[in-house]
Order: C-alpha cells, then sequence, then structure tokens
C-alpha cells in the first residue's frame, strides 16, 4: 500500500520491541466479542489509475461552470481566481501545516492569518476581524448569539431578505440554543418595515446586502434605530465583491458584519469548503467567536505573531467559551488573502465594476423580453427576474440546451409564492455571447 | 600558470550563525515583510479592461471612502508567499507528532483529483440533473462511512469536528424534545478528558455539563456514570480512543448505563483513525459520532482548516438528521433540501447546519482516500498507527514518565511531566527544544487530566527508520534534561525563524490588524 511505509519485517521487529506476539495484543482493551475479525464489507486498494478513473467517472457526470453560459448564484458565484492562488496553497508548508499553536514554526500562516484580519476589517469597514469562519451562514449563526451574549437579550429579528439557508441556520441555532427569532417574510423588492420590528427587547437585527434577491440595503435607519433601543445591526453579505463599490456595513453602522468569502480566492467546489468572513467593532472583540491572530515580539524582541485571546475559546475555556468552534477555514483564507494581495483595491474594483456592468447589461436585455421584469430598483451583480411561468421547468429546459440560468427562487422557498421568479447572477466571466445565448434560448422557451 | 588555490570548501569560523548580515536574512531564511509594508496602494496583479460607461443600479449606496488595501504584481506576490511558506512547518517537512490531530500524510491524487473541473466547478444551487455525479459521491462517502461504523444513517453537511459535535448533539436536543423530555433532560456528562469542543458544544445549546472524573487508569467508571446519570441525564459525550490514548475498555457498559437512564451517547471521533476495521462505533451502542473527514480520512489540515465532520447516526436518531441529504432513487440521486420535503420521506429532520451541502471538497478528497486504501489498507493503516505509537511508547518509557504506566496504547501515547519535576524544565521547554532538533511538538498540556501531558502520536505514515530517529531524538533530549543541560530547553527554539514569542504582551494591548504609522507631527515654528 504506497502510502504506508512499515514493512512486514518492520512490524515483526516492532512488535518484538514492543514485547507483544501480535498486532490484536495492542487492541486488547476492544471487547473480544467487538472485535472485528473480518475486513468491512467493501472494496480492497486501488492504485492511482484505478482510483483516478472511478473519481473521474463522477466528475464528468457534472457540468462544470467553466463550460456553459453560468449565471447562478445566491450566496455562491463564479470568479475567475489567478493561477497563482492555486499554486502557492498547495506548498507543503501551507497545505500540510497545523493550527499555528507553535508559533515558532507557524509564522507563515500567521503572517497570513494577521494580512488577511487587515483585509477583512478594511473591505467591511469595521475595526476588527477574526482569523475566518466556517462559512458565511454559521458566521451568522454566530454573530446572533454574540449579539446575545453582548446585549444579555435574546431576540433575533431576520430582514426577509436574508439568504433562506442562512434563516435556516441562524433559526436552527435559536431553537436549540432557546432564543427567539422572528424571521420576516421573503421579501423580493426590499419593501419589508423592519424599523417596527425594533424595540428594546430585541438583541439583534440581521439585515443582509445585497440582499438574497440582490437589492441594496440602505442600513443607515435601521442601525440608528438599534442602537437607540441597545440593539444590535449585524449586517450579512454572500457576495464580498460587492463591498468594492458599495458603501461598507461598517460606515453604516453595523456592529457586526458577516458573510461569505468564497467570490475572492475559493472555488464553487459544489458549496463547500468556503470562507466565513467575521468583523465587529472594537469593544466586542472580547465576545468574538473563533480565532485570532495578534503582533507581538520574540525574546529577541523581533516582531512576530501569535493566536491571541484564547481565553475566549474552547480549549481554554470549555463550556464557558464564547464559541464551541475549533478550526477556521485555514487554506481557504490563505486563497481569499493572496488573491485579495493580488487584486489590490485597484484590481478589486474594476473587477466589481465589470460585475455590476454586465449584470447591467443582461438586467437590461432580459427586461426587454415581453413577459419579464426585473424586480430590483437596484443591484449589484445578481438580480430577480419575474418569468411569464414555471421559473423551476424553465431552468431545466434551459439547462438541456447548455445554458445555466440561475437559481429559482423556489429552491430555496419552495412556499413562498414566488415559484415564477429567478435569481440572475453575472460575473467577469461572463460574456457578451454568453448573455445573447441565454437571451436568445430563454425566448424561445417562453 | 594555472591558480591552485582552490575554492576553499571547509567552512571557517566567520561563518557561525551569529555572524550578523546586513539585510537582517540568514540565506534561506528571509525576513518577509507585511504586504502593507511593500505593497502599493496604485498596484495590481490582474489585467481587466475597464467596462464600457453604462448607467450604474447601484441605487446611491456606491462606496466612497478607499479601500485602503494595496495590490501585488505576481512575482511579487509568488515571493511574498513562498517566503511565508518556508517560515511554516508542515506534515511533508517532518514528523509532526501531534497527539489527537492526527497529522498522516496526504496524498496529492485527491489534491489532483478534487481539482477535477465535475467537482471544483460545480455550483451547489445547479439543476441537480447537472450534478448527478457530484450527488454520487456524497451518496458512496456515506455508505463507506455507515460500513465502516456500522451505523445507520450519516449527516454530512457539517463543516469541522466541534461543528459535527454540534450536529450530533442537536439531533439528540430533536430525539428528547420529540419524547416531551425537553424540560427534564437538561444534563450532558462529559469526561474531564474530554476535547475542549465538547463541553463547549453541549453548553452552546443549552445542556448543562456535569464533569465525569476519570480513574486511576485514565478511563471512564461506569459505576461513576451509573452514579450521575438519572431521569434528567440527556447523554454521554465520550471520546473513544480517549484522549489519554487509551480505548475506554467498558465503553459498552457505559452505553448500557445511559440508555437505561433514558440517554444518548454521542462518540467524539476524533481518534476514530486508531480503530478503523477493527471495531465499529455501531457495535459499542453508540448514538452519534462525528468524523473528522481531515483526520482519520488525511483531507489537509490546511494551517487550520477547512475541515469537515459528518455525523454516523443510530437508528434512534436517524429520523432527526439535519436536511440536505442524499437520497438514491430509481431516477438517480435526489437531494432533500428543505425540512418538509424530508417530512415526506417520513424524516423529522432538526433543520439545517450550514448553506449548502457541506464541505464537498473534502468528501471527494476522502473518498479517494477510502478507495486508495480499501477495506484492508484502512485496517492495516489502524494497526500501522496503533503499533507506531506503541513502539515509541516502548522505546521511552525507561526515560519519560507514563502517567497509566507502561500498557499498550492506542494510536498515540500519553507521558507527562513527572520524569521533568526538579529539573528546571518544563514540558513547554521539552517541546520547544524538539523544534531546534527538526520535530514539529507533541501536543503539550493537553488532556487536562495529566500534569504537563505529552501526547505523542506518530500515525502511519512514519516509517521505522523515521520513528527511530525521533526515538533517538528524544532520549538524547532526555538526557540532556538529566544532565542539568536546562539552556538547551529554556532558552530554545534557537535555530527556529523566530524566538519564543511573548503571548501574554500579545493578548494585553491586543494589535489585531495592520495600521500605517502615523506621519510624525512637525512642531510648529
Amino acid at each position: 500500500m504506497r502510502y504506508l511505509p512499515l514493512t512486514s519485517d518492520d512490524r515483526a521487529g516492532m512488535l518484538a520491541k514492543i514485547g507483544v506476539d501480535q498486532i490484536d495484543a495492542l487492541f486488547a482493551d476492544i471487547p473480544s466479542n467487538k472485535l472485528l475479525h473480518h475486513l468491512p464489507k467493501l472494496p480492497l486498494h486501488k492504485g492511482e489509475i484505478e482510483v483516478e478513473r472511478l473519481m473521474g467517472r463522477m466528475s464528468s457526470r457534472n457540468v462544470s461552470a467553466s463550460s456553459v453560459p453560468f449565471f447562478v448564484g445566491a450566496g455562491a458565484y463564479k470568479h475567475h481566481i489567478p493561477a497563482t492562488v492555486d499554486h502557492l496553497i498547495q506548498r507543503s508548508e501551507f497545505l500540510t501545516s497545523y493550527t499555528p499553536y507553535q508559533p515558532e514554526i507557524a509564522q507563515g500562516t500567521l503572517q497570513y492569518l494577521f494580512e488577511f484580519q487587515t483585509q477583512v476589517a478594511a473591505l467591511t469597514g469595521m475595526d476588527v476581524a477574526n482569523a475566518s469562519m466556517y462559512d458565511g451562514s454559521t458566521g451568522c449563526g454566530e454573530a446572533v448569539l454574540m449579539a446575545h451574549r453582548i446585549t444579555k437579550r435574546s431576540k433575533a429579528v431576520l430582514s426577509g431578505g436574508l439568504h433562506p439557508h442562512y434563516v435556516d441556520v441562524v433559526q436552527t441555532l435559536s431553537k436549540m440554543a432557546q432564543a427567539e427569532c422572528v424571521a420576516l417574510a421573503p421579501d423580493g423588492m426590499a419593501h419589508e418595515d423592519i424599523l417596527s420590528q425594533i424595540d428594546n427587547t430585541v438583541s439583534c437585527v440581521v439585515v443582509q446586502t445585497p440582499d438574497f434577491f440582490g437589492n441594496l440595503r440602505d442600513l443607515h435607519a435601521i442601525a440608528d434605530k438599534c442602537h437607540a433601543n441597545g440593539a444590535l445591526l449585524i449586517a450579512v453579505f454572500t457576495e464580498v465583491m460587492s463591498l468594492a463599490l458599495i458603501t461598507p456595513p461598517g460606515e453604516m453602522g453595523a456592529d457586526i458584519v458577516v458573510g461569505e468569502g468564497q467570490s475572492i480566492g475559493n472555488a464553487l467546489n459544489f458549496g463547500g469548503p468556503y470562507v466565513g468572513l467575521f468583523a465587529t467593532k472594537s469593544q466586542y472583540v472580547r465576545q468574538m467567536p473563533g480565532r485570532l491572530c495578534g503582533e507581538t515580539v520574540d525574546a529577541d524582541g523581533t516582531r512576530g505573531f501569535v493566536l491571541t485571546l484564547s481565553t475566549r475559546e474552547q480549549h481554554i475555556r470549555r463550556d464557558k467559551a464564547t464559541s464551541n468552534i475549533c478550526t477556521n477555514s485555514g487554506l481557504c483564507t490563505l486563497a481569499f488573502t493572496i488573491h485579495m494581495s493580488l487584486l489590490g483595491q485597484v484590481g478589486l474594483k474594476r473587477v466589481a465594476e465589470i460585475n455590476h456592468a454586465n449584470a447591467v447589461k443582461l438586467a437590461n436585455q432580459l427586461s426587454a423580453i415581453k413577459g419579464v421584469s426585473v424586480l430590483n430598483k437596484s443591484f449589484f451583480n445578481e438580480f430577480a427576474v419575474r418569468l411569464p411561468g414555471n421559473a423551476a421547468h424553465i431552468v431545466e429546459q434551459l439547462a438541456a440546451r447548455q445554458i445555466m440560468a440561475g437559481v429559482p427562487v423556489s429552491r430555496l422557498l419552495p412556499h413562498a409564492g414566488l415559484d415564477d421568479v429567478l435569481l440572475v447572477a453575472n460575473t467577469e466571466v461572463n460574456r457578451d455571447e454568453d448573455r445573447q445565448a441565454f437571451v436568445d434560448a430563454l425566448k424561445e422557451i417562453i | 600558470m594555472l591558480n591552485r588555490q582552490g575554492r576553499p570548501t571547509i567552512p571557517g569560523d566567520a561563518l557561525l550563525s551569529d555572524h550578523p548580515t546586513f539585510t537582517g536574512n540568514k540565506a534561506l531564511s528571509q525576513i518577509e515583510p507585511l504586504i502593507f509594508e511593500t505593497g502599493r496602494l496604485e498596484t495590481t496583479g490582474v489585467d481587466y479592461e475597464a467596462p464600457k460607461p453604462f448607467t450604474s443600479r447601484l441605487g446611491g449606496l456606491e462606496r466612497k471612502s478607499e479601500i485602503g488595501l494595496p495590490g501585488l504584481s505576481e512575482p511579487e506576490a509568488m515571493r511574498h508567499y513562498v517566503r511565508l511558506s518556508q517560515k511554516n512547518y508542515g506534515i511533508d517537512t517532518g514528523l509532526f507528532p501531534l497527539g489527537s490531530c492526527t497529522m498522516k500524510h496526504n496524498p496529492r491524487l485527491n489534491e489532483k483529483i478534487a481539482r477535477m473541473p465535475g467537482f471544483s466547478d460545480v455550483h451547489p444551487l445547479q439543476p441537480l440533473s447537472s450534478v448527478q455525479g457530484a450527488l454520487e459521491v456524497m451518496h458512496t462517502l456515506s455508505h463507506w462511512l455507515m460500513e465502516l461504523t456500522g451505523m445507520d444513517a450519516v449527516a454530512l453537511s457539517p463543516k469541522a469536528g466541534a461543528h459535527g459535535e454540534l450536529c450530533g448533539m442537536m439531533a439528540i436536543k430533536a430525539a428528547i424534545a420529540a419524547k416531551g423530555e425537553a424540560v427534564t433532560r437538561k444534563i450532558v456528562l462529559v469526561p474531564d478528558s474530554a476535547h475542549g469542543t465538547n463541553p463547549a458544544t453541549a453548553a452552546l445549546i443549552h445542556f448543562i455539563v456535569k464533569p465525569v472524573p476519570v480513574r486511576d487508569d485514565g478511563t471512564v467508571d461506569p459505576s461513576v456514570v451509573a452514579s450521575l446519570a438519572g431521569p434528567e441525564t440527556a447523554a454521554i459525550m465520550l471520546t473513544n480512543p480517549n484522549t489519554c490514548g487509551l480505548f475506554e475498555k467498558d465503553v459498552v457498559a457505559i452505553a448500557d448505563v445511559i440508555h437505561a437512564a433514558g440517554g444518548y451517547f454521542y462518540a467524539d471521533g476524533a481518534n476514530f483513525n486508531a480503530i478503523v476495521g477493527k471495531a465499529r462505533p455501531g457495535d459499542l451502542g453508540v448514538d452519534a459520532m462525528h468524523i473528522n473527514l481531515h483526520k482519520t480520512f488525511s483531507t489537509p489540515h490546511g494551517g487550520g482548516g477547512p475541515g469537515a465532520g459528518p455525523v454516523v447516526l443510530s437508528q434512534r436518531l436517524a429520523p432527526f438528521a439535519p436536511v440536505p441529504f442524499v437520497r438514491h432513487t430509481d431516477d438517480g440521486f435526489e437531494l432533500v433540501e428543505s425540512e418538509a420535503e424530508a417530512a415526506k420521506h417520513g424524516a423529522d429532520a432538526f433543520g439545517r447546519m450550514t448553506a449548502f451541502h457541506g464541505q464537498m471538497g473534502m468528501y471527494v478528497r476522502a473518498l479517494s482516500y477510502m478507495f486508495s486504501h480499501g477495506a484492508d489498507g484502512l485496517r492495516q493503516a489502524s494497526e500501522d498507527a496503533v503499533l507506531n505509537a506503541n513502539y515509541i511508547r516502548a522505546c521511552l518509557a525507561d526515560l519519560m514518565s507514563l502517567p497509566y504506566g507502561n500498557r499498550p496504547c492506542m494510536h498515540e501515547v500519553l507521558f507527562d511531566d513527572a520524569w521533568l519535576k526538579d529539573t528546571g524544565v518544563t514540558t513547554l521547554d521539552f517541546a520547544k527544544a524538539m523544534i531546534d532538533e527538526g520535530y514539529h511538538p507533541m501536543t503539550v498540556y493537553f488532556p487536562l487530566v495529566v500534569h504537563g501531558a505529552m501526547l505523542i502520536e506518530p500515525t502511519e505514515s512514519e516509517s521505522r527508520a523515521s520513528l527511530d530517529l525521533f526515538i533517538a531524538t528524544l532520549r538524547d533530549l532526555a538526557m540532556a534534561v538529566k544532565r542539568g543541560e536546562t539552556e538547551r530547553f529554556t532558552g530554545a527554539p534557537y535555530h527556529a525563524p523566530v524566538r519564543r514569542m511573548d503571548e501574554t504582551r500579545a493578548a494585553r494591548s491586543p494589535i489585531l490588524k495592520y495600521t500605517p504609522p502615523q506621519p510624525i507631527m512637525q512642531a510648529a515654528e
């Protein structure tokens, strides 16, 4: 077996040194009637060629985003990732290292985490960011619990523009943690009245911008009313690239900003692994979940970095910890920070402009089709269109023509009465001919 | 006439390591500034044409502030991150005996396969007809996990081990609620030897944690569990093999006690890698167990993630599994994504753990690992991991102290610091001296039930020659401790890119991001 260096002779010699005559003597603590004496009912080992063939067969049964005109978003986005990113994250010293608990031999990881935290704080317009969460949705759940700790209240109000999966994650966590969670009805036009929901029993209000339907939300008034009532505003995004063009939540008064960082550096991967971004104000840092990297000096006075404020964390505080989270999204964080460093503010802004320009083009093209209307007043790179028919059926018909048109809202909100609404995303990878193919095919179908 | 002098090949005294350099670099060991100190705000490492003028639809919410982040050209970026990588220790650098973390070899075939476009470049919300192969991966992985654990169902979506714990405990909470016992069953028993995540998870969803003392042999005593269990007991969270590197020999009795009290048995599967193919948690009375794909099934640790923590569930808990889950029907694979839809299939899903379907990139790698090893290779890997740990134990038992006596361990061997008493060297010092010898330290000060713990997990990836050198090194260090060469330890590491870090300073006044130096104010004339 190519991954196991020990030879039969090695094993025999080592057993002799240990002083036992057979391997099962080392498993003697397993009750004898529970020790397996036969192999599991699974195939035997395989060489690289066979494994690659088997997995390749499964891979080939999927339609990859790059192979077709592709407009699917709703919380995960197809962007171009520079070749440098994937090369660098496969460096052994990054790929096969552990959580940097031994800082003297993990300065590489620690320094990029420090750089990552700085980048996330700048993008979100917040004071501090942590070293990442599993993804945007779990980060959102953690943000709500953090708000409860800070306000010592337990009622969250979720905007109807929050991604439905995020709503589900927060509701599941709230139900289990015996906290109250008021989820407003799905709101495709950003018409909801959040302000009337805010009073002095509310711990936090969770608002996504751009929201699930693509609308941009002005958070100023919500932040003001939250603060007047002792509540916190949690701002959520699922498309981090939007932060290059729109007013960052931190400048609109958000207390915690959390979102999905996949769009920078990370492939679609059928939903994971992704990277949750989590930022807040300085005064709340000790209530933050997750790892934090901080600057310090070594015994010689040389600058270096360490994991810090660990007294918040489970390995020190156990049942008094701010969260049970242990890992972050290490390598996805690295991919994010490398891509972000290549972009710089200039490149990020440019790519974001292309995203927006492409989305505007397609919105104009689709609105021109009889029976099709764009619901949004504002959007970044994704918007909602009302179709003259069931969106899921139309998406299937377009998929049969090798066009991935977007996400039917009914896929995530099956009972919201929005069966004719489709979410359409455009990024820098979509060309004019992709849009034209989409528009032509849609015209034929409807 | 030729100069016969030649190039000097014997280093002289001048080449000693404390010789200062102009740059501060030491050959391959380079000082690397932050990107914010070298990058320029106007630079970018990507080439995109500006879009043609168009009417913005941003609704008046345009960003007006500068982002303030510099960019790097591609060569600058390459050099920055390559230099950073050279300050890191990875599995591929050397032996990484980090107990409980399972730093085994990461096969590169799995990286290659995870990058196949059909896996890396598919969106979680594409039509299901266009992702049948991805769903097949999830279905096949579930099958292998259920077969290896002897359990009835699996929830794939948890993003990491601790997230898997949360999922398992939520399933237990849902099952308790379904029986109408939500108000009464609040207590979760957690042995003192448990990972910190266990009590943190239980507390997160408002269970009350009651510690279970560990008996003198490092394992849990079922009679102690019996004395603590009752009608208010929701569950026990037991790691098996436990964090002392020992198999809980009374695990079946413990399961019986908990079940008799009406509670559930949550197993922390962090150490499942010791018993794959040797025993099945389902046969031991386990109701829920998370599996760290990044430990047992070798998906890369990546400097602290991403992990993946699928949870296997017993028949009693299976109906409560969260969405989404894959079903195999005559028409192919389908994905059940909502609780309402789950109910149509007779399930009582407790909710959702995460957006989308979990860590697909890790499923692919773990499944490749499983296919490569097969049933025989997986069992052999467990046996070799246990053999390697015991070999280290046998070779160090005369010099270092074993808190539970010189008896067989599982895949990791636990020493304490009794042998360091009155030497002036602590566990931490000893660990830091290992760095100078080219090793990553073992896990230190965990588990908490042992004083000055040193938990060594060599994994099955080490050859005998590698183990022998590691053992010889630790013996040399141990002898140096006994000879009183304390400076070799208390000042260590001497040869790492940086010396020991001031962690107190970092926590006292936290600097968590880069702030540009303020320009020095000119005094008014």
